[in-house]
């Protein structure tokens, strides 16, 4: 029975439809495996009983032959998507007890596909950080940790260490720069951003709303397609939501990438490069060039301003959307002689170093005097690294690089703690392409020296997913990881 | 564009939050640290650039004004810290 919490989410479909096991022996398994698995921390919630009332439905469903797309299968969703009646905090201490009266769209379009939730996942504080050493919930770890305890990467990085230890058949995460494909690098897992506008963040807590986007971290290319197609679509509810309609993602899986154009920027190399990183992103390429697609040097000119220009945006974004956590409705409460005081205690309190450092950077950057030289030049470098893409795309069909440039560091490392901007660094490859609004696939390469996991990223043209999981498949089957 | 002590208090306080009085200069350096870093935008000509707002190029969609959601009370009050009469409740404050 131990093997059930091995298999990918399509496989886990075809033996429930078959009836080789039921929803709730699947369903049993993983909480099974969650509770071996707690020296991980990938859970802040668990909803067990809930879990079991589901999947016992789920049965019911493929007894009457009316079982949908998830049915019976059991996820993990990020703490960062509101879900009815189960806590969710965003793993900060402001959001202490918040629990949400309503469903994110994401999570509903799950539930309504059939799937089961077995709890809620560790994360960075409001999804700042890489690495979820700021959840007020103490860091998850990373399940290739050896003697010393390692990161899982972050911001989903309960997320990655719960599918990669088999604790869910899959889970939500969020992508503001990074934050569901550095994970994935980290853990040895796959993990898709898709085009802004692909997935509602209705529901979903703000970071910074301009480049949040949710989607799906799973065990291989082909669970990522299954899970994407039923969490994105159209949502009025979102005024940013694409009214384009999603196409069944699982149809290009195993189709030939003869004569596709695969771009290499020519900024991502730089001399300080890892040569393990490196040497892996030649060999994907060369994998590539062996199935027929033709390699192409391009130029993505604004890459190094990228980081720079996320840390003007995504601040100025985030000192706007947490301004509503005041006290008053919600959450934490400190209170105070006057009405600013109240304010000011409990934001204090309840916001952890890094969400106040980016609450601090963001009031400064917008405030009168500075909002041209910092937010609206930010805003123009945005539209060059944009235009990058657009330039790029005329030469190539998809774009190949690493996705992180290292691979899972210590937690309580000295340097990423000591500098922030350290810490800013592990979105180097990744943060472009939320600047961009682009998908991006991240997807297991092999290990390093180390036997820690290293990814590479394919990132494609705005809404063609398609062409990244068609690539991203092919590039699986030469790869040929193994999974934990 | 470095910034000094009372520029930390000012936006600190702007933004609702304390930074204590023996923090405030490590503060200030992380600040400007990351200002600096930031700062290599200087370089970039973006004379005519037009900035970049969102990535959607489609308008906002519009809707028929009507009401589409409410008479939730007791849901919008479920999370409330302290609540009274059906009202959110803060403590007296006489300022």
């Amino acid at each position: 029975m131990t093997d059930l919490i091995k298999l990918t989410v399509s496989e886990a479909l075809k033996g429930l439809k078959s009836r080789q096991f039921s929803a709730v022996e699947l369903t049993k398994a993983y909480i099974k495996q969650m509770e071996e698995g707690r020296k991980y921390n990938a859970y802040v919630v668990e909803t067990t009983e809930q879990a079991l009332e589901q999947a016992k439905l789920s049965d019911e469903h493929y007894t009457n032959g009316t079982n949908r797309a998830l049915e019976g299968i059991p996820l993990g969703v990020k703490d960062l998507f509101c879900t009815k009646g189960i806590q969710t905090t965003a793993c900060s201490h402001i959001l202490d007890n918040f629990v949400p009266q309503y469903e994110s769209t994401v999570t509903q379009n799950l539930l309504n596909n059939g799937s089961v939730f077995l709890g809620k996942l560790n994360m960075d504080e409001f999804a700042m950080g890489s690495s979820t050493e700021t959840s007020y919930y103490k860091p998850a770890v990373n399940p290739y940790s050896k003697d010393k305890l390692l990161v899982p990467g972050g911001s989903s990085g309960g997320s990655a260490a719960a599918v990669c230890a088999n604790m869910c058949a899959a889970a939500t995460g969020t992508d503001t720069g990074g934050s569901i494909r550095q994970p994935a690098s980290f853990c040895g897992i796959t993990g898709i951003k898709p085009t802004y506008g692909r997935c509602s963040r209705w529901g979903i807590i703000a970071y910074a709303s301009s480049l949040d986007q949710a989607g799906p971290m799973t065990k291989d290319v082909r669970d990522a397609a299954i899970m994407l197609k039923c969490m994105a679509g159209y949502d009025p509810k979102d005024s940013t939501s694409a009214n384009i309609e999603v196409p069944d993602f699982e149809k290009v899986l195993g189709q030939d990438i003869k004569g596709l154009k695969i771009g290499i920027p020519k900024e991502y190399r730089s001399d300080g490069l890892n040569k393990e990183v490196a040497s892996y992103w030649d060999k994907a390429a060369e994998m590539f060039k062996l199935r027929g697609a033709e390699i192409v040097e391009i130029s993505l000119p604004h890459t190094k301003y990228a980081l720079p220009t996320y840390y003007i945006i995504a601040p100025a974004e985030t000192s706007s959307n947490l301004a509503r956590y005041d006290g008053i409705r919600y959450g934490l409460r400190i209170n105070g002689e006057k009405a600013d005081d109240l304010y000011i205690n409990t934001r204090t309190k309840g916001f952890g170093a890094e969400v106040k450092r980016r609450i601090m950077i963001g009031t400064y950057v917008l405030s009168a005097g500075y909002y041209d030289a910092y937010y609206i030049k930010a805003q123009k470098v945005r539209r060059l690294i944009k235009q990058d893409f657009e330039k790029a795309f005329e030469k190539c069909d998809l774009i190949l690089t690493p996705t992180s440039p290292f691979s899972a560091f210590e937690i309580g490392d000295k340097s990423m703690n000591e500098n922030p901007i350290n810490m800013y660094l592990n979105d180097v490859f990744t943060v472009s392409v939320n600047l961009a609004g682009l998908p991006a696939l991240s997807l297991p390469i092999g290990l390093d020296s180390k036997g820690l996991p290293l990814g590479m990223q394919l990132i494609g043209r705005a809404f063609d997913e398609e062409t990244i999981f068609k690539a991203g498949y092919a590039l699986e089957e030469d790869v040929a990881f193994k999974r934990k | 564009m470095a910034i000094d002590n009372e520029m930390v208090k000012q936006v600190a306080f702007l933004a609702r939050l304390k930074v204590e009085d023996d923090k405030i200069e490590e503060t200030k350096d992380e600040f400007n640290k990351i200002l600096n870093w930031i700062e290599q935008l200087k370089e970039v000509d973006t004379s005519d650039i037009m900035p970049l707002v969102s990535v959607n190029d489609s308008s906002i969609p519009m809707r028929e004004d009507t009401i589409t959601d409410g008479n939730v009370k007791e849901a919008v009050l479920k999370n409330a810290p302290m609540q009274e009469f059906g009202y959110f409740a803060v403590p007296k404050v006489v300022e």
